[in-house]
């Protein structure tokens, strides 16, 4: 059974490890889009797949938050990722799988899934 | 909405954009009076008598982006089509509560799905409000079984120096949630 003491574990570890973290680059914001429509269409596994894949692939500098409506219903779920000094990148119809695959090409790699993006998603774009 | 557990979700964050510091989420299944109830209670910026009227309202909303706001509206209909009931009590600066009774073995009956999950996401993107999750369960035979999961314990945990969201700690959640929920239902004889 889960216990607390397991908590302050987690915690005598990040003490011991807090110096490392401070040098991390600049933080890249990973937010997806939580209102009704959102979630409706099926944004909450979409978060959880970014947070797991986040986490197993140990990527410090990057945050899995969390966003309302901004407006584009039919395109949910959208989640937004944001880089500082870069161009904010606009996924739309997103799945659980395709966060895995955002997370190791784009975060981990650089490159952007431009077929997942807006541009290529948007109405007579294909 | 496919599971109760994605409203809860979607209340939760009403329960946020009014300033909640406190969120509890209550789930509490009574197998032999075929009920489930969910309540969503906040100590947000609560509401006026006048938006509480209107709250059920589809087409009302304080949000200045669309005329429409559908959560609310969503979950009352989901919990009446069962034979349930839904209610909402607000006072401003003190808080809301929404609630709403489900009949189970109804046939409109949407699964309460992975409330769980809608727990550990809640805590995840909002590291820095408090949560209290009870869920509680009757069994056929009138046995009473429960737990929580408190973030004010869990914090206290920490030290104050990991915040809430790091991994490991979601993880930590996320299985003391599943550890727990199987047990409470585990004991739970069939029937």
């Amino acid at each position: 059974m889960k216990s607390l003491a397991e908590l302050q574990a987690i915690r005598d570890k990040a003490r011991a490890s807090v110096n490392i973290r401070e040098n991390a680059e600049a933080e890249t914001r990973v937010m997806v889009g939580m209102a009704t429509c959102g979630i409706a269409a099926g944004a909450r596994p979409v978060l959880n797949a970014f947070v797991e894949e986040v986490a197993k692939r140990g990527l410090r500098d990057t945050m899995v938050t969390q966003t309302g409506c901004i407006g584009i219903c039919q395109y949910e779920p959208v989640v937004e990722v944001i880089t500082p000094g870069k161009e904010k990148v606009t996924y739309v119809k997103m799945t659980a799988e395709k966060a895995v695959r955002v997370v190791n090409d784009h975060l981990v790699n650089g490159n952007v899934v431009t077929e997942y993006t807006i541009g290529a998603n948007a109405i007579g774009a294909k | 909405m496919r599971e109760l557990s994605l409203n809860v979700m979607d209340i939760a964050q009403n329960s946020i954009s009014a300033g909640a510091s406190l969120i509890t989420v209550t789930v509490e299944e009574d197998l032999g009076g075929d009920t489930l109830s969910i309540s969503i209670s906040d100590n947000g910026r609560g509401m006026t008598p006048e938006q509480v009227e209107h709250v059920t309202d589809p087409f009302f909303t304080t949000r200045t982006t669309r005329s429409v706001g559908l959560g609310v509206p969503l979950f009352k209909m989901e919990a009446e089509m069962t034979g349930g009931s839904f209610g909402i009590q607000s006072e401003l600066g003190v808080g809301t509560t929404t609630w709403a009774v489900f009949k189970p073995s109804s046939v409109d009956m949407i699964p309460l799905g992975d409330i769980n999950d809608t727990i550990s996401m809640l805590v995840l993107c909002n590291p820095d409000l408090d949560f209290v999750f009870q869920r509680k369960l009757v069994t056929h035979q009138g046995e009473q079984r429960e737990f929580a999961l408190k973030t004010t314990e869990l914090r206290e945990a920490l030290g104050g120096d990991v915040p809430l969201n790091a991994p490991d700690v979601t993880l930590w959640i996320k299985e003391y949630l599943t550890e727990n929920t199987a047990e409470l239902s585990g004991i739970q004889p069939e029937g």
